[in-house]
């Protein structure tokens, strides 16, 4: 089951950089918080996604299987 | 004890009231409760009570409406230490229905929290309420301890009157020290909550129910409400006083000349039959603060169930029916409620950080004379961009009552760009506390 | 003999060297906190350059230590590198030299596993950065001839001056900076006084 990209809000605090290193899955909002496709990472960037993991400075941006619970709401 | 009904012969015959007493305003006190419903059944292992209230089909009474016995069931199978949270701090400013409940029944709830921590295992119980003093509930357990009702203590803790105090992980992270704000989820708090130990958070009208579902049964508790949506459910409605009176079909009490009212009521009830001055509205908002507003012709015609109001984009929520009286400025209403709601965000999360400030300075403008073409277009663009984007869900149900508001009073609004209000009284209608939160202290 | 000198050159060369590196790995990491950028270049470089020059570093002091070691003229044990005052030979600077660097594997190491550290923790061990670099300014100064007059003297001195620099300016931007219980409020007031206009940026800064 591919993993699918998730921010943590409360960590995020709008570096961007994430944005920079995946602009196909991740843009920036006007406030400079990122937006991320919610669709499964295809394949082919699921390189790229593991380094725009492991790049960010506050480590909010994370892989998650497909079936981690989503927020309370 | 067995699941089955028990009949009782002073239940009325129509069922109703039945969380609340029997003789409007008079709270019941121990020994009044005892002779209602007897000692309080329990089971004499953890699981037990779990399928009944499964059968039941009872689901939270704290707004979310989820399935109680999957969370019971949840806790219930972890290993270790449980905690079971009951929440009576109620944070949505126009319900009154916990308050009340607690004041007038304390000891129907805390028979629940009891049954509740037995079918979980939980060896830790707390209460949390609002700040201020609670004699009924300080003397409901003395009582109970001095009759030996209670096998678990229970530990009172304030919270702050936040909206978001209420949210189950801003709970757990307030009962451990923290500051009342959520935390990102996962892990929910059922699985890791309080100091790590998987936490079971129940609103206190839910916990009252479960009280009576352990003495009656499922069947009892399905004998009203709708076969999806069974039970009973307390209602804060809010409207103007009418020259109307009389007894209102479906609920508890009769509605009184009064501006806000606690009904208890069958779930799939006539809303028309909760609004006795239908003439004087014209909108009603339907939940709370996250609800819906609708137009007063459409939700006279809906019946108060998930079922129904989902067509309309509205759910039952924390229990709320406000009828805005057709003298006010619906825009100006729904103005106010969005600066209350964006100054209470926990400011964690930058889309809803930024952008509830943003869509409140905007609703304020609509609610002026000749607001900006644009600032419209504003709002939608930051509903889209913070729906979804914060740890908790109050950009979501933020955005679900503006975008409800700006559905409902749209002709208002080209009115107001046009220099014109029909509004012919400026007196706020919907209830909202003063001042707003700015130290950290405020969130303790 | 000339094999000896060649090592301790070494060792001298790295060392000043190193101090050069840690001065701009902090000033990049200060840099990566407040989000400030590097001209002309993308918001990751900041954070690249922070991470792998402070693995460069780390490298070439593990050189300078070795170099050191393995120089005969001065008996120095291999552990004192990472012992403090486990050196005959000038034990109080190298001392300090391997506290500085024990700080600093302290905080390579946290941030190698910062996904499974609680976050105060790594924050907390992070700051000793602010401790890590004077010490390893005072073993540079006191144990090495070289720095304390001429150019290298100056250039030291220069290092310290930036770093003095950039540490006042993230203290006083932090003193700038709302605490998050007073960020929406001024926000909401922002926004009321002057709505759809862009506010100033209330970065959530941890």
């Amino acid at each position: 089951m591919a993993d699918i990209l998730r921010v943590n809000p409360i960590s995020c605090s709008g570096h961007g950089v994430c944005a920079e290193l995946l602009p196909e899955l991740i843009s920036l909002d006007e406030w400079g918080y990122p937006i991320v496709d919610p669709h499964p990472v295809p394949p082919a960037l699921d390189l790229e996604a593991r380094r725009t993991v492991a790049a960010c400075p506050t480590l909010a941006l994370k892989l998650m299987r497909n079936d981690a619970p989503a927020p309370v709401r | 004890m067995s699941e089955d009904a028990v009949s009782r012969t002073d239940v009325p015959a129509d069922g109703l009231p039945r969380l609340l007493p029997l003789v409007s305003g008079v709270p019941e006190d121990l020994r009044a409760h005892l002779a209602r419903y007897g000692r309080p059944p329990y089971r004499g292992g953890p699981g037990l009570l779990i399928h009944g209230v499964e059968a039941a089909g009872l689901t939270g009474r704290g707004g979310a409406a989820f399935p109680v016995h999957r969370k019971l069931a949840v806790v219930a199978a972890a290993r270790g230490r449980k905690v079971i949270v009951a929440n009576g701090a109620e944070s949505e400013p126009a319900s009154r229905k916990d308050d009340l409940l607690l004041r007038a029944a304390p000891n129907l709830v805390l028979d629940g929290l009891q049954l509740a921590a037995e079918a979980v295992g939980a060896s830790e119980a707390h209460l949390c309420l609002h700040p201020g003093y609670h004699p009924e509930l300080l003397r409901a357990l003395a009582e109970r301890s001095a009759a030996g009702l209670d096998w678990l203590d229970v530990t009172l803790a304030e919270v702050p009157p936040r909206f978001l105090a209420g949210q189950e992980s801003a709970l757990v992270n307030r009962l451990g020290g923290g500051p009342a704000l959520p935390a990102f989820v996962p892990p929910r708090v059922s699985e890791r909550g309080l100091h790590g130990a998987p936490t079971l958070v129940q609103n206190v009208e839910t916990l009252a129910h479960v009280a009576l579902i352990a003495r009656y049964g499922p069947q009892w508790f399905r004998m009203l409400g709708t076969d999806t949506e069974p039970g009973t459910m307390l209602t804060t409605v809010h409207q103007a006083p009418s020259g109307g009176s009389g007894g209102v079909k479906g609920s508890s009490a009769p509605i009184r000349q009064t501006e806000r009212q606690v009904i208890e009521v069958a779930i799939g009830t006539p809303l028309s039959g909760l609004l006795a001055s239908q003439a004087d509205a014209q909108a009603v908002l339907i939940g709370g603060f996250h609800g819906t507003w609708l137009p007063m012709s459409q939700a006279a015609t809906l019946t108060l169930e998930n079922q129904a109001l989902k067509r309309h984009g509205a759910a039952l929520g924390a229990g709320v029916i406000a009828a805005l009286p057709a003298d006010r400025c619906g825009l100006a209403e729904a103005a106010r409620v969005t600066r209350y709601l964006a100054a209470e965000s926990a400011g964690q999360c930058g889309p809803c950080l930024n952008g509830l400030p943003a869509i409140a300075g905007a609703m304020a403008e609509l609610a002026s004379p000749r607001p900006r073409r644009r600032t419209r277009e504003n709002v939608e663009r930051w509903a889209g961009l913070v729906t979804g984007r914060g740890a908790c869900n109050h950009p979501d149900g933020t955005v679900r009552f503006v975008r409800s508001a700006l559905t409902v009073f749209a002709q208002e609004l080209s009115r107001h760009e046009r220099g014109r209000c029909s509004a012919t009284s400026r007196r706020p209608f919907l209830p909202l506390p003063d001042g707003i939160p700015t130290t950290e202290d405020d969130w303790i | 003999m000339s094999g000896t000198t060649a090592f301790w050159y070494a060792s001298r060369a790295t060392g000043i060297v190193a101090l050069l590196l840690l001065t701009a790995v902090l000033v990049l990491g200060i840099l990566v906190n407040r989000q400030g950028r590097l001209p002309g270049l993308p918001r990751f470089a900041v954070t690249s350059l922070h991470r792998n020059i402070s693995l460069l570093a780390v490298a070439l002091i593990a050189v300078h230590v070795l170099t050191a070691v393995l120089d005969t003229y001065v008996s120095i044990p291999l552990v004192s590198g990472v012992i403090p005052f486990a050196s005959g030979y000038e034990r109080l600077w190298l001392g300090l030299g391997a506290i500085a660097f024990d700080l600093m594997l302290a905080m390579i190491i946290t941030s190698l596993v910062r996904g499974r550290l609680n976050r105060t923790l790594w924050r907390a061990v992070h700051l000793l950065a602010y401790v890590s670099w004077p010490v390893a300014f005072a073993h540079s100064i006191g144990s090495s001839r070289d720095l304390q007059h001429g150019w290298m003297l100056d250039l030291a001195l220069g290092c310290a001056l930036l770093v003095a620099a950039a540490a006042t300016w993230r203290l006083a931007s932090a003193a700038r900076q709302l605490p998050r219980a007073a960020r929406v409020a001024a926000l909401l007031a922002h926004h009321t006084a002057a709505p759809g206009t862009s506010a100033p940026r209330e970065r959530i800064s941890h």
